[in-house]
């Protein structure tokens, strides 16, 4: 599929619900969309367009948890990232585990390392750090 | 119904990159269900990344793995290439790539020495590692090191490669390809190696995409995918090379791929030889703007991702690293059940992560606690495989 075939379409499926969309260059694409409509535009690209997931990053910008999800369409050679602000009295997000298999273990590694509460996620226990690590202490944020 | 077992493999071994823990759960002799767990060694690295220059950064990841230690700065200084929208210099994209193509090649060896001690070829093991240290020593020549070559740096190339060199470092690679034959002929050919690793481990081409699996483990199931073709860094788009796929998706279709990609690489690094322009290395990058970039590089393992954001200051406000096993590693929850315990070894082993933990591995009774198998037994299981299909 084209870019610009995907692009519209992505368009098309969040309508108002994108917040901003920054075309940066010819492979990469990064795409700020509300909270509500990820797994709708995480289905689209993973089972229409049939990209690969690469992985997703989580990012504390001091104000807000930033979550980035990379997905790459590979016959094209683009990365598409669909990027979702999370406010820090509410850090909670849709699991996409449901959608793709793939995003198990980055969700869990997210939710130690950033605090993110990922919905329905089937097994969201540690993944790099230890059973016993104190609850509430996160190694990525910065407010802490 | 046999009692269910549960074997516990790994660890931690100091010989090798990335310990993984992984609990295979049997029903007789057969694998029923598996879980991995990793963190072993957690340096959180992407922290460490945030109080470092970016200049620094470069020689931290390039510790991340020991084996692939450039695949990691080339997805880097790619990401930094992408932040700041430059290309560097044509010479230093033509090092680049004769660097990363050397890894892939000692990275291979290594692995297909592995696989052949597990299946109780251990002259393919000593043969492998012995081809792999002109390799070694080329990089020597090179970069002064044997390994962690710390050749690149953003914006560009640490130091130049040296004309008078090339000569010699064609007639060593030159001299590999038969070595590389000779490998084929003992992989491809061989009854036993066919009837012990074909359709064994499979992942289909619906399974490589559930697991977004990369590298020879998604090719060898007929995904033609490969960043150095699909968002081509370095000299990849100015020499000539083919793609390797498999349609088999087991163990055996992942060593033909590896032993494939042999020749290329060794092709790629000739091609750079002969066409390497003269010029500067190094764009000397001053200042970093506020931006995010991202930057992939097909490790030898496959894709390796780094993301980058950048408030202006000397180090990254966040460096996102994923490494090609973190997908791969998962994928073995498909691939080793339904198995046996004796083809569990090559099959954990079939996507190139840590061998080491196997090591360490223990059969126990899961109520008395009593040891009853350690890893050695394990491989040893696996060797007397081959040897029983040897005989018939």
């Amino acid at each position: 599929m084209k870019k610009q075939q995907i692009i519209e379409n992505i368009k098309v499926r969040s309508g108002k619900d994108m917040l901003d969309f920054n075309d940066r260059s010819e492979r990469r694409v990064y795409i700020t969309i509300k909270k509500e409509i990820l797994p709708k535009i995480a289905r689209y690209l993973f089972n229409d367009v049939k990209a690969r997931f690469s992985t997703a990053s989580g990012v504390d910008t001091r104000s807000a948890i930033e979550m980035l999800y990379h997905f790459s369409v590979d016959e094209i050679g683009l990365i598409v990232t669909l990027r979702v602000i999370l406010d820090k009295s509410n850090l909670e997000i849709d699991s996409l585990t449901s959608i793709m298999k793939c995003a198990e273990w980055i969700e869990r590694e997210i939710h130690e390392l950033l605090g993110v509460n990922f919905k329905g996620h089937p097994n969201l226990k540690h993944l790099l750090l230890k059973d016993d690590w104190p609850e509430g202490n996160y190694p990525l944020r910065r407010d802490q | 119904m046999a009692e269910r077992k549960i074997i516990p493999i790994g660890p931690y071994h100091p010989l090798q990159e990335e310990p993984e823990f992984f609990r295979l759960h049997v029903d007789g002799e057969t694998v029923v269900d598996i879980d991995i767990e990793i963190g072993y060694n957690l340096r959180l690295i992407e922290k460490i990344s945030e109080s470092k220059t970016y200049d620094q950064v470069t020689f931290l990841i390039e510790r991340i793995c020991g084996i692939c230690s450039t695949s990691h700065p080339f997805a880097y200084t790619n990401a930094i290439d992408d932040l700041l929208g430059v290309t560097v210099p044509e010479r230093a994209l033509y090092i680049r790539s004769i660097i990363g193509e050397l890894e892939r090649i000692h990275s291979h060896l290594l692995w297909l020495g592995l696989a052949g001690h597990f299946l109780g070829y251990n002259t393919v093991w000593m043969w492998a590692w012995r081809y792999r240290e002109p390799v070694l020593d080329i990089f020597e020549k090179i970069s002064g090191n044997r390994n962690h070559y710390a050749m690149f740096k953003p914006g560009g190339v640490r130091r130049d490669m040296h004309e008078e060199d090339f000569p010699w470092i064609k007639k060593t690679l030159k001299s590999l390809i038969p070595k590389f034959d000779m490998f084929k002929g003992a992989v491809m050919d061989d009854p036993v190696i066919r009837a012990r690793t074909e359709g064994i481990g499979v992942l289909t081409k619906q399974d490589a995409h559930d697991y977004a699996v990369v590298g020879p483990t998604a090719r060898a199931s007929g995904v033609a995918i490969d960043v150095r073709k699909d968002d081509p860094s370095g000299a990849y788009d100015r020499v000539e090379w083919k793609l390797i796929t498999q349609e088999g998706g087991g163990v055996f279709a992942k060593a033909v791929v590896r032993i494939l990609e042999l020749y290329e690489s060794a092709n790629i690094i000739i091609q750079c030889l002969d066409n390497m322009p003269k010029g500067p290395i190094d764009l000397n990058i001053k200042d970093m703007p506020v931006g995010e970039g991202i930057g992939r590089y097909e490790a030898p393992r496959g894709e390796v991702f780094h993301y980058i954001m950048s408030d202006g200051g000397n180090s990254p406000a966040r460096h996102k690293v994923r490494a090609p096993s973190f997908m791969n590693i998962a994928s073995n929850k498909k691939a080793v059940v339904g198995h046996t315990i004796s083809d569990a070894t090559i099959i954990l082993a079939a996507v190139d992560p840590c061998y080491c933990c196997t090591e360490r591995m223990a059969v126990v009774d899961y109520k008395s606690g009593k040891k009853l198998m350690d890893g050695q037994d394990l491989i040893r299981l696996s060797q007397e495989k081959t040897a029983r299909m040897q005989r018939k």
